[in-house]
Order: structure tokens, then C-alpha cells, then sequence
């Protein structure tokens, strides 16, 4: 009875197992079917993923192109950069390694607790950097001791370096860490170390000169640690950039400048080279690549003769007398003159019941267009402005490069004003004066220009009557560096304006009476070496309205005046005078009169271009000579 | 059945021996064996820390199975309550003054040895209920009364392995439980009853959840929510099985293993590792295996004479059985991440005693598989 029980039982354990047995088999059939699903079926998937995940492209910054003067000196460049490292995990104890690397190199406590602070956030396998810009006796010293000092490694970067420094620092402009807003998705600019050209030569060709990234494939783990590089692509450097400046022509333009808040620009009157283009004061354009601190930063920009302006190209100022070629060319291009009419000069003239007063008290007398423009006579240009009006004077002034922008290739070029009727209504919603036609016949009023366009002026009025343009950037044919909105290749040529050669002459002639004849303004200023004579003309742009009750109590002597409240004072000139080649123009703000302060600077400069000038004395072909 | 000469004569030591399963046993070392060599490709191809302490513990192990397997299975069944009692005073004890232990409270400290209460309490509980069943006669399990008392037995230490909180365990124990309970003839219909009742009680059940289980139950339904979070662990195991593909990467070539986006390669998630480097062949290969081992384990039971000892086989197996089935199906998404090792593989110390000793009892199940016993313990006329 026993044994039926139990058999029983045994018969209901076998019955039940072979069904657990059953259900456990169907169990394993899921999980090989999972096997299956996951091995077989999405194996392809599953394998990118694990690639992905293993799989890390690192970017290889390329060597940043470097920029050359006209005469292949180098002006930016890479200079390789020391920087001592620590690595956590190979360092041990950190912070007396720190003290011991303190002994050997200068290391402020406060740049310690940078490091160590940094060092508790980074995985303990990450580089800390702990100084850059070592010098060469640094990193030996580091080297000699690396026994003592586990974990301490020196890393070669390269950081940009301008050898010129402030010289060239608004022309080349300067790079910098990429700002949040400058992102554009390249990865590159990402890079904790990266650097962008951020203004000038830098900022406007950064396309060319950063190259093209490198890439590392590298193996890495799940905490993101290198295990082995699998390919590298070392990139492509980027493109040297030479431009047309003479570096030590303006070396010399900015210190002839000096101290002064000024502009000078240097022109090649007939293909546009930019030779020069100076703005005092300067500022260090390897600061900016360094970092600067608030307080540099805070100086550069609250001191009032705007160091990181370019005045050259975005200072704007009333040209004063330099405007006055611009009429006497529009006004015998009218036919409302002849060279040879007389304009009697009383020391002012009477519109309506203004009186507009010549610079000269008592006058000038008899004035003919020679002797209007070599003694600047104030009055002999409202009359012939009057004539002409305003809309004439404009023409001639944008067909000489005036009042837009001329399309250069640095960055914050402004355009100037060219005040017309049209303009005015537009502008102020009034209609125009006869009076501002006869104060912008001298310059004054509406108008303004920068140094450049009055070069640019310069140079058209005595090449012949080309539009040239100015250009920065030497390019040769099929290199691909187009930016847009820039002038083209000179080669091309530039368009004749389709003024009379005669009409220029007679300005020019009156340009070179102003240097070269006794009694012209800026005859003081001349030069005296046979074949490198010059002309000019000069101006001063008056800052402030000087009142009916003022010039009845005299006229302040601008020395008198603060500073902020002088008069501009302006030059444009062009040598050799016979057969031009190079135009300058000059403004010193708040610098007094043209003719005192102007003139000799551009006299010093167009001596030294002349000087510097590897063809000098010979014929330039194709072009005609010009009669002087 | 075979019928034979000794069958409730006292063995001797050398007769025991002749009898020992060495088919089994061989089996055992060589899935130990492969587990060694993945231990050895997790530490990137070392010996140390974990494959060379994983074979001492073996060959300990080893040991003790062949030990307990010597032991009449009357002994175990005179002593199995005490037994189950002990682990759950432990499990008590783990409760009240356990070492934190992986953000659970599963460990107890005695100096020279960690102890895991709940792993004891595995093989505890298969000894408590082979021993109540035996003792129950096929007519009487169909009283409910009779049912309730192994009920309690399963309930007792599986909520308080909960608590700790364990899920994993907690579930193998009342799985195992109720295999037990079913192969002793209890009634379908009281399983559904059951059934229906423990699904009535899951919310009181996620309610004694911790936050981080439930957190690993909602990972698990969709893994991609979180991939930076909890769903890691699953996201990266199965890229790491999937990209295995069918022939794997090779022998210390897991990619996925050896750049350490798998968590807990020698431990929880070692299968995948295994998958990653030797593919569906190789996983499915250790499937194999696992599976022999456990129709051995099928197979001695069904041969045992007594309900004790062949309850104490089959319940040992589906034990088994549970361990790889559940970390297989977690590592390969099949069911939430509840910290079950793989059985003879993963690295520990306790799991792979408890097994081996599990082991030991079958073994002892198999040499004295003739024995007939009495229904109070003692030994039949």
C-alpha cells in the first residue's frame, strides 16, 4: 500500500518534471532566439554602434599661414610654444611636484591652486597645462630635472607671433580664442587652443590662412582615454598671404607719426598698391593672441586716441582744403571757369547776409585757378562751387573715389560723406543751402573722407586719370584668393575716368605750386632733391563752429585750445612731381594747421618711399610720361 | 528503476566513490574552465585578480562537492529544517546588523569569510521543502491546508531577501518554491489562484521596491530613454552581443569588453563578453552545456527512489536552471538588470560554493538514489 502511494507520487513528479523539462526548454529556446535576433539578425547595426562607441576622430590643427611684406618679409608667424604639463595619474603627488617644478620655473601660488583646482575636474590621465610661453632656459631647466619631477611633461604648441608688433598691428589685425558667436559648426573652432583672425589681414583671409584640419582616428575607451591612434590625415597648412605694404617704410610712417593721433597712407598711384597705411597710436598685437587682461582691455578702449581704431580706413574727417582739387576739376570739367578767369578775393564773400570769410584776413586779391588752389584761396572756391552746386561737386568727388567705400580689403573701412541734394533730403529731410555749397567748396561742412579715399583721390588725379583702386593683397593670377566685395586683380587694369588729360594737369600744376613755388602753402615743406620733388596740398579741417562774437574778439590761436577742440590737420601729396608714382595722405587729428604739421610728415614719407623705392629713376613701362 | 542489491544497505566510502557522476563532474570544469579563460580576458589578459583566485576557490569548491556528496541523503533530510531554519535566522540577522553591500544589505561579515545568507538560503529552502513533501502523502497535497504551510516557508525568506532588497534573489527563491511545489503534485488551479493573488499584490510589491529597482524595472521596458543613465548597462551589453555577431571578435578581442563600456564584465555581465568574443557560436555552445548539465541533473532525479531525494535533485536543477536563465535573459534585455551571476563563470566567491555544494547534494542524490525512506525520515522496513 505503501509502495502504490508512493508510486503514485512518482508517477506525478515524472508526469511534472517532464513538463518543467518542457517549459525550461522553451526557456532556452527564447534565449536562443534573443542570441539569434541580437547576432544575427541586427549584427550589422550592433556593429556601428560599437564602432561609434570605439571610434574617436581627434582634429590636428593646421599650421596657420603665415602673412609676408611685399619683400617676403615675414610679418606673422608661428612661433613654437612651450608649455609645461602635469599629467594626475603619472605625477602622484601633485602638489609637491607642483613645489618642486615652483623651484625651478616661476610659479605663483595662486597659478598652483588653478592647477590643482582644474586637475579635480579632468579624468587623472588629462594634461593640465601649467605654464605656456616658457623660455628656452624654462623648458632646459624642466628638461634637466624631469627625474625629479614624475608626471611633469613639456608640450610644443604653435601660437601665432607678429615680429613687427604694434608697426603693422591694424593692417594684420590679430587672432584670438574663437567667441561663442563666431561658431559655425567646424569642428576646429572648437579646439580648447584654437585661434581666429579677429581683425585686419587675419580676420579678412582667415579662410586662406587656417588651412584645412587634420584628422587622428584613435581608439578610445569607454572613459574617453586614448588606447592607440588607428590613421592619421595631417591636413593641409594654411596659404601664405603676402601684401603690398614695405614694412620698413611703415616702420618709418609710424614713427614719424609718432605720438600724434594720426593716419598716413601710402599709395602706388598707378596699380593701387598699399604701401603703407599708418594709424597712430598702436596697440601690441600679441597681447590680444596672449589674452588680455580687464585692465588692458579696460586702457585700449577708453583712451581717447582710439588705439585699435584704423584711422586710415574708418576715421572719418572733413578734408578741408584737400577737397579743393575736387572743385577746380568739377568746375573745368563744367566749363564754368577757365584756367585763366580771375576771382577777386576781399578776404570773404557775402551770400545773402552771410559772409563766408576766407582763411586769409584782407584777402587774396586777383585769383586765377594756379594761384586759387597754390595759396588755398578760400574765396575763389565758394565762388566757383557757387557756380557749379553742389550736384556737380558731388559727381567729381565719387568719381575720384569719394564718399562710399571703396571695397578694401580690411575689415571696418568707412565711406565717407559726399553731401548732394538729394542726399540731404534723404538724409534730414531738408532741402539744401547755397550756402553749404560754398562750405563744402572747401571741404568743410557735410563732407567727410577718410585718409584713405583722400589717397585714393590723389592717385587718380595724377596717374593719368585711372580709377585705380587700392588693394592690400598681392595676388597672383589663379590662386583663388577672391573675397568678395574686394577690388579685383590689378592686372586687369583699371578704367580710365574719362576726365580731360589736359583739366588734371592744370590741377596738378597747381598741386606742384602749392610745394614748389614761393608764396604756395605748403612751400616750406618742399623737397629740394632734384627728381624726387613733390606735390601737394594741404588742408585743416576745422573740428569747431567758430562764432560771429569770437572772431570779432580774435580768433583763439589753436595751441591755446584744449586738445579735443584743434583743428584736423590734413595733407595730400604725390612724388616725384614730374612723373608721380606714389601719393600720400596725411591726418594728424587735433594736430593744428596742414601746412605746419601735415606737410613735412608727408614730405619725410615720400622722400623714403622714393628712396626705398628698388626702380627708381627708371622708366615705368607702358606708361606715358607726363608732362610736370 | 533498477532494483539493486544495496538498496538500503550502508555504503562503503569506496563504493560511494565508484558511483560519483564523473560525466558531471567534467562537465562542471569545463564550464568552469571556460569561465576561467573569460576571467582572464576581462582583466585584459591577465591571470590576476580575478582567474587565479576564481580557480582556487574552484578547486576548494571542488572539494566540498565531492565531501557532501559522500553524505547519505538521510542526514541532509534529518537535518534539512535546521537547516533552513539557520539560513533564515541569518537572513534576520543580515537584516539587522548586515554590512552594506552594493547598496543592498545582503552581507554578513565574519572576519575571514563574507557570507551571503540569501545564497545558503537557495539551497535551504529546496532541502525544507523536499523534506515537508516527502512527508506528505500524494492524496493529502490536495488539501489547501497542507499547501499553506510550504507557501509560508517560500514567503518567509523571499520577503525578507526582498527587503535587503534583492529581486533577483527574492524571485529565484519563490520560483524555485513554487517548481517545488508543482512537482509535488499540488493542484494546478492553486498555482493560478496564486497567481492571480501575487498579481493582485504587485502594487503593494512595487511599493517595497526601492527607488533604484523600480528605476532598473522602467530601464528595462525602454532602455534607450536613458542612455546616458540606468539604461547604459543594457544599451552597452547588447552592442556588445550584437556587434559579437556569429563567430564573435576573438579571444581577448571584445571591443566593447576591453574598453570597458560593459559594466561589470567578470561579474554580472561576463555572458557578454563571452558573446562579443566567440559570437553566437560560442554563446549558444555555453547554452549547450548549461543544459546537459541540467538534464543530469533531470536525469538522477527521475532514477532517485525516495520523493525527498529525487524533490531535492529536481529542485537543485531548476535552481540551476534559474541561475544562467535569468542572467542570460538579463544581459540580453530579455528581463531587467537584477544582479544574478552567471553559475560557475562570473567571478565570486559565494555563488560558486553554494553551486558546488548544490552539486555535491545531487551527486549525493545519485549515489544514493536507491535508498528507500521512510515518511517520518527514518528508514523504511
Amino acid at each position: 500500500m505503501l509502495k502504490d502511494r508512493d508510486q503514485e507520487r512518482q508517477r506525478v513528479f515524472t508526469r511534472r518534471a517532464l513538463l518543467l523539462g518542457g517549459a525550461q526548454l522553451g526557456m532556452v529556446g527564447a534565449l536562443l532566439g534573443r542570441l539569434y535576433y541580437l547576432q544575427v539578425v541586427e549584427a550589422d547595426r550592433y556593429t556601428v554602434l560599437a564602432e561609434d562607441n570605439r571610434i574617436n576622430i581627434r582634429l590636428l590643427p593646421p599650421p596657420r599661414g603665415e602673412i609676408v611684406d611685399r619683400f617676403g618679409v615675414p610679418l606673422a608667424i608661428n612661433e613654437k610654444n612651450y608649455r609645461v604639463v602635469v599629467v594626475r595619474e603619472q605625477a602622484r603627488d601633485v602638489p609637491a611636484t607642483l613645489e618642486r617644478l615652483g623651484r625651478l620655473i616661476d610659479l605663483p601660488e595662486r597659478e598652483m591652486r588653478r592647477v590643482l583646482r582644474e586637475m579635480k575636474r579632468k579624468r587623472a590621465f588629462v594634461p593640465i597645462t601649467v605654464r605656456e610661453n616658457l623660455t628656452w632656459e624654462d623648458v632646459s631647466r624642466v628638461e634637466v630635472n624631469a627625474p625629479d619631477l614624475p608626471g611633469v611633461a613639456i608640450e610644443v604648441g604653435l601660437s601665432r607671433f607678429y615680429p613687427y608688433g604694434e608697426t603693422l598691428a591694424h593692417v594684420l589685425g590679430y587672432v584670438a580664442a574663437v567667441s561663442e558667436s563666431e561658431l559655425t559648426g567646424d569642428p576646429l573652432l572648437e579646439l580648447p587652443d584654437f585661434r581666429i583672425g579677429k581683425n585686419g589681414v587675419e580676420r579678412v583671409y582667415d579662410e586662406y590662412l587656417r588651412g584645412k584640419a587634420g584628422t587622428s582616428q584613435v581608439e578610445v575607451n569607454a572613459l574617453g582615454r586614448v588606447i592607440r591612434e588607428l590613421s592619421r590625415d595631417e591636413g593641409t597648412p594654411g596659404r601664405r598671404i603676402e601684401i603690398t605694404i614695405d614694412t620698413e617704410l611703415q616702420r618709418f610712417a609710424m614713427e614719424r607719426l609718432g605720438a600724434e593721433s594720426a593716419a598716413a597712407v601710402i599709395l602706388d598711384v598707378h596699380n593701387g598698391d598699399v604701401l603703407a597705411l599708418a594709424s597712430t597710436p598702436g596697440f601690441d598685437p600679441n597681447a590680444f593672441n596672449r589674452g588680455l587682461t580687464p585692465k588692458e582691455w579696460e586702457e585700449l578702449i577708453s583712451n581717447e586716441r582710439g588705439p585699435l581704431n584704423n584711422k586710415a580706413i574708418s576715421g572719418q574727417y572733413a578734408p578741408g582744403s584737400t577737397f579743393k582739387m575736387v572743385v577746380a576739376l568739377a568746375a573745368l570739367e563744367a566749363g564754368v571757369i577757365t584756367p585763366k578767369q580771375r576771382v577777386f578775393c576781399p578776404g570773404h564773400m557775402e551770400l545773402g547776409d552771410t559772409r563766408f570769410h576766407c582763411w586769409k584776413k584782407g584777402g587774396h586779391g586777383h585769383m586765377d585757378m594756379h594761384d586759387g588752389l597754390k595759396h588755398s584761396c578760400d574765396v575763389y572756391f565758394y565762388e566757383i562751387a557757387k557756380r557749379l552746386g553742389i550736384d556737380r561737386v558731388a559727381a567729381m568727388a565719387e568719381r575720384l573715389g569719394l564718399g562710399k567705400v571703396l571695397g578694401f580689403d580690411l575689415p571696418g573701412e568707412r565711406g565717407g560723406i559726399i553731401p548732394s541734394r538729394a542726399w540731404k533730403q534723404g538724409r534730414m529731410g531738408k532741402s539744401w543751402h547755397q550756402g553749404e555749397t560754398l562750405i563744402a567748396g572747401i571741404g568743410q561742412g557735410y563732407v567727410l573722407t577718410t585718409p584713405l579715399q583722400l589717397a585714393v583721390m590723389t592717385a587718380r588725379l595724377v596717374n593719368g586719370g585711372i580709377a585705380v583702386n587700392p588693394h592690400l593683397i598681392r595676388r597672383q593670377p589663379g590662386d583663388g584668393l577672391g573675397v568678395p566685395g574686394a577690388n579685383l586683380v590689378p592686372e586687369l587694369g583699371f578704367p580710365s575716368m574719362g576726365i580731360s588729360a589736359e583739366h588734371l594737369r592744370i590741377v596738378r600744376e597747381g598741386m606742384s605750386a602749392v610745394m614748389n613755388e614761393p608764396g604756395g602753402t605748403a612751400y616750406r615743406a618742399r623737397i629740394a632733391e632734384a627728381g624726387m620733388e613733390m606735390g601737394g596740398k594741404t588742408g585743416t579741417a576745422q573740428v569747431r563752429r567758430i562764432s560771429m562774437a569770437e572772431r570779432l574778439a580774435g580768433v583763439k590761436k589753436n595751441e591755446d585750445l584744449p586738445w579735443k577742440y584743434r583743428d584736423h590737420a590734413l595733407f595730400v601729396g604725390y612724388a616725384p612731381v614730374d612723373q608721380p608714382r606714389y601719393c600720400c595722405a596725411i591726418i594728424v587729428e587735433h594736430g593744428g594747421g596742414g601746412s605746419a604739421v601735415a606737410a613735412p610728415i608727408a614730405r619725410d614719407l615720400l622722400i623714403e618711399t622714393q628712396k626705398r623705392d628698388p626702380m627708381r629713376g627708371r622708366p615705368i613701362a607702358g606708361l606715358p610720361r607726363q608732362e610736370g | 528503476m533498477s532494483f539493486g542489491a544495496f538498496s538500503n544497505r550502508e555504503m562503503t566510502l569506496g563504493q560511494k566513490l565508484l558511483q560519483l557522476n564523473w560525466m558531471l563532474i567534467i562537465l562542471l570544469a569545463v564550464v568552469c574552465s571556460i569561465g576561467f579563460a573569460m576571467l582572464y580576458s576581462a582583466a585584459n589578459g591577465n591571470w590576476e585578480p580575478w582567474a587565479v583566485r576564481q580557480m582556487v576557490r574552484f578547486s576548494g569548491a571542488l572539494v566540498l562537492m565531492l565531501v557532501i556528496a559522500m553524505v547519505d541523503v538521510r542526514f541532509w533530510m534529518r537535518w534539512s529544517y535546521a537547516i533552513y531554519l539557520v539560513a533564515l535566522a541569518l537572513l534576520v540577522v543580515v537584516e539587522v546588523a548586515g554590512d552594506i553591500g552594493m547598496g543592498a544589505q545582503r552581507w554578513i561579515d565574519f572576519g575571514i569569510i563574507q557570507i551571503q545568507p540569501s545564497e545558503i538560503m537557495k539551497v535551504a529552502l529546496i532541502l525544507a521543502l523536499a523534506r515537508y513533501f516527502h512527508g506528505v502523502g500524494h492524496e493529502e497535497t490536495g488539501r489547501p491546508m497542507m499547501v499553506l504551510m510550504p507557501v509560508l516557508m517560500i514567503a518567509a525568506p523571499a520577503l525578507l531577501v526582498l527587503k535587503q532588497p534583492d529581486l533577483g534573489t527574492a524571485g529565484m527563491l519563490i520560483m524555485a518554491g513554487t517548481a517545488l511545489l508543482f512537482l509535488a503534485g499540488v493542484r494546478l488551479w492553486k498555482f493560478l489562484l496564486v497567481g492571480g493573488i501575487g498579481l493582485a499584490c504587485f502594487p503593494i510589491a512595487w511599493g517595497m521596491l526601492r527607488e533604484y529597482q523600480r528605476q532598473r524595472v522602467l530601464t528595462f521596458l525602454n532602455p534607450e530613454n536613458d542612455p546616458l543613465g540606468a539604461g547604459y548597462h543594457i544599451m552597452q551589453s547588447q552592442i556588445a552581443l550584437g556587434s559579437g555577431g556569429l563567430f564573435g571578435k576573438g579571444f581577448l578581442q571584445g571591443t566593447q569588453s576591453h574598453l570597458q563600456f560593459l559594466p561589470e564584465k567578470q561579474t554580472d555581465f561576463i555572458f557578454t563578453m563571452l558573446a562579443e568574443e566567440f559570437g553566437m557560436v560560442g554563446a549558444s555552445g555555453l547554452i549547450g552545456l548549461y543544459v546537459l548539465i541540467v538534464i543530469y541533473g533531470f536525469a538522477i532525479a527521475l532514477r532517485a527512489r525516495s520523493q525527498f531525494a529525487r524533490l531535492l535533485g529536481l529542485g537543485l536543477t531548476v535552481n540551476f536552471f534559474l541561475y544562467f536563465c535569468i542572467n542570460i535573459a538579463m544581459v540580453t534585455g530579455l528581463m531587467p538588470v537584477v544582479g544574478i551571476p552567471l553559475p560557475l563563470i562570473s567571478y565570486g566567491g559565494t555563488a560558486m560554493l553554494t553551486l558546488m555544494m548544490s552539486f555535491g547534494l545531487l551527486m549525493g542524490v545519485y549515489i544514493h538514489r536507491d535508498l528507500r525512506i521512510g515518511r517520518g525520515g527514518l528508514d523504511e522496513d
